[in-house]
């Protein structure tokens, strides 16, 4: 067993238990076993400071580490009726739903907002994987289609964070229009000639695959995400066969051709800023002169929040295969001996990149 | 041979014993079976009436699902003449769970396009029962490029269990086959009628059925998911299924309430695979009447319409 974890985790937990400090300031990372410190790996965007393993991120902290000064205006989105098929199986959808505020304080599995970016106007909308496994029912239809007309409205491109389990089966065919609804909020982007940036994260899956997440001008995906239409498993027993290493994870898609870029979530702003300023015909970006986003605020335990429900979701995600482990041997070791000085260091590096002036 | 669905059990028996009388009456040309058989004849149309007029969700699955129910082939045949079938992605593959070409529907040019099933083992195994990979898609998407050059109406039959879940479809990229498939369908400024035949599954369904005039046969279905699958997921019980499809909400009756589908085309007692040409045939009609409809109308106008008619719906939920 991991030494960390035996060993470690219970005698800091015992020095700061005491008082005064909450008992869940460390967050062990699924992926490596390193134990993070709350704090830095918030500065870190929820990305393991050892292994590059990235959890999961509410919508908020993201556009709080992506907008300009970390500041943003939420969209309001026209509200659809609530649980319109009075649809109840083991449990009420609306029982459902209700949990889901609790649990994630969202009304709903998308967040859209605008702002600026690199001093340029933007719309922004990132999908939830904490409420319902960012199912997508009338509301998240409506928040995209909200989302590109206020794009429209204001001549700024629109960057779309997809995070879903596919369809939310509890809205049955309703939840299936929800395709051909957003592909039209996708059109009306085109038709306005305005960018439309997809950045798939995990896990991106079904219906949600199959409609707005893969229409993107440019296709980015953040590093191992599960990308697919049919979820491994359904596979699996389709075909009868073991499906090679890395399958349908981000890595692989670009290789076959599926995606633009595989980018990491620290270097997604830099990286947005120059794609966007390049197909609104702007300038390039004086990097320097530009204000910088802000740090989200720690989330609590991401890796508890990253548990997929399967039983929320219709493009079984939670299924998926467990990636191979990337961390080398002797990391644990490393960490335990200063656990929180890897996740700083990392969180000085991605913040000096965000402040450097232009590389060109 | 009559393919009888379990709920049909009574009727089987009924009509067996009609059948085993005229046979009686072939073999012994003095035996008078008249009567009899005329009255099982009545008893059997007035169990038709009855399970068919009150059929529930799951057994709407069924019937739409029924193996000797007319599919693509058969309407192609039946409604269109000159049939040209126009093949393959140019870039992988023909994927033959897809057919599709060039016909005339009364004499005008169209371009038809529908998922076949299939309808014994050889032909199911041929055609991927229907469900279609990426290149499946992609011919659609090329067909669809020669309707809107050349000014051709597009009709759609949906007919699929939904896209295929297999390595291979999903390394060629099937979600994007089915996005693209469905933008392609928003972009066409040709008039574009679809037919739910049989099964509309899921995404697959919506990739040729994003169009100016839904319409649905009487016992066809159309869903996010198979109500096995539903089951398995919500009730962790894929027996469920019964409780699933009810919840659903997928038959072409609850799309109609909803405000999802225009239409829906009456099918001959007893489902469409009693009487095929008469279901065929009143599905040519009502497609000849949803063109009809559109003859004349803009390019732009019609794009409109269509990306009006899924903005606008789920806006009322049940209450529609
Ligand atoms: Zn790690």
């Amino acid at each position: 067993m991991n030494w960390i974890t035996n060993y470690v985790r219970p005698r800091i937990t015992s020095m700061f238990a005491r008082r005064d400090v909450p008992e869940n300031l460390w967050t062990k990372c699924d992926e490596c076993g390193t134990m993070l410190f709350h704090r830095e790996l918030a500065e870190n965007l929820n990305v393991c400071s050892n292994c590059g393993h990235h959890m999961y991120i509410a919508p908020r902290a993201r556009f709080t580490s992506l907008f300009d000064g970390g500041t943003f205006t939420e969209v309001k989105v026209p509200e659809p009726v609530v649980d319109p098929l009075s649809f109840r199986d083991t449990k009420k959808y609306s029982d459902r739903i209700r949990d889901a505020r609790k649990k994630t304080g969202e009304k709903e599995a998308m967040l859209v907002a605008t702002g600026e970016l690199g001093r340029m106007p933007l719309v922004a909308a990132a999908q939830d994987f904490n409420f319902m496994a960012g199912s997508m029912g009338m509301y998240v239809g409506n928040a995209i289609v909200a989302a590109a007309e206020t794009a429209v409205k204001r001549k700024a491109p629109l960057v779309l964070f997809s995070a879903a389990g596919g369809a939310r089966m509890q809205e049955g065919i309703l939840s299936l229009m929800q395709m051909p609804r957003t592909t039209v909020a996708v059109e009306m982007l085109r038709e306005a000639g305005l960018p439309y940036i997809v950045v798939l994260t995990h896990p991106t899956t079904g219906g949600v695959t199959a409609s707005y997440a893969m229409l993107g001008d440019v296709q980015i995906a953040e590093p191992n995400a599960l990308i697919c239409f049919a979820g491994p498993r359904v596979i699996e027993q389709t075909i009868h066969e073991k499906l090679p290493e890395g399958f349908q994870r981000a890595e692989y898609l670009l290789d076959h051709g599926m995606l633009d870029r595989v980018t990491p979530r620290g270097k997604q702003r830099d990286e947005l800023i120059d794609i966007l300023r390049m197909l609104m015909g702007l300038p390039p970006a004086i990097k320097a002169d530009l204000p910088p986003p802000a740090t989200p605020e720690p989330q609590g335990d991401p890796v508890t929040l990253s548990e997929p429900a399967a039983e929320e979701t219709a493009g079984l995600p939670a299924e998926a295969p467990k990636p191979a482990e990337p961390a080398p041997a002797e990391a644990p070791a490393k960490a335990a001996e200063t656990p929180a000085k890897p996740a700083a260091k990392e969180a000085d590096k991605d913040a000096g990149k965000t402040r450097a002036p232009s590389k060109k | 041979m009559t393919v009888y669905l379990d709920f049909e059990k009574p009727l089987a028996e009924i009509e067996g014993q009609a059948a085993e009388l005229r046979a009686l009456a072939r073999r012994n040309p003095e035996a008078d079976v008249d009567k009899e058989s005329q009255a099982l004849d009545k008893k059997a149309e007035e169990m038709l009436k009855q399970l068919y007029g009150g059929l529930d969700a799951w057994r709407k699955c069924q019937v739409a699902r029924h193996p000797e129910r007319p599919h693509c082939r058969d309407y192609i045949a039946r409604l269109f003449t000159d049939y040209t079938p126009l093949a393959g992605d140019r870039n992988f593959a023909d994927d033959h769970a897809v057919m599709g070409g060039l016909a005339r529907l009364d004499g005008t040019p169209v371009v038809v396009i529908g998922h076949e099933k299939g309808n014994d083992t050889k032909s199911r195994i041929e055609h991927n029962f229907g469900m279609a990979r990426p290149e499946g898609y992609r011919k659609a998407i090329r067909l669809m490029d020669l309707a809107d050059r050349f000014g051709l109406p597009v009709v759609s039959l949906v007919d699929t269990p939904g896209a295929y879940p297999g390595k291979g479809a999903e390394e060629r990229g099937q979600s994007e086959a089915i996005a693209r498939s469905t933008q392609r369908c928003l972009q066409l400024g040709v008039p574009m009628v679809t037919v739910v035949i049989g099964e509309g599954g899921s995404g697959g369904a919506v990739a040729f059925a994003t169009a100016n005039r839904v319409l649905m046969l009487e016992h066809s279905i159309y869903s996010v998911i198979s109500p096995e699958g539903c089951a398995s997921i919500l009730w962790k019980d894929a027996g469920k299924m019964q409780e699933a499809a009810a919840a659903l909400r997928l038959t072409a009756q609850d799309l109609k309430t909803l405000g999802l589908c225009d239409a829906i085309v009456p099918e001959p007692l007893g489902g469409a695979h009693r009487h095929p040409k008469q279901a065929i045939d009143a599905v040519g009609a009502e497609i000849l009447k949803a063109l009809g409809s559109m003859a004349g109308t803009k390019p732009k106008a019609l794009r409109d319409d269509r990306r009006k008619k899924f903005l606008g719906m789920g806006k009322n939920g049940l209450a529609a």
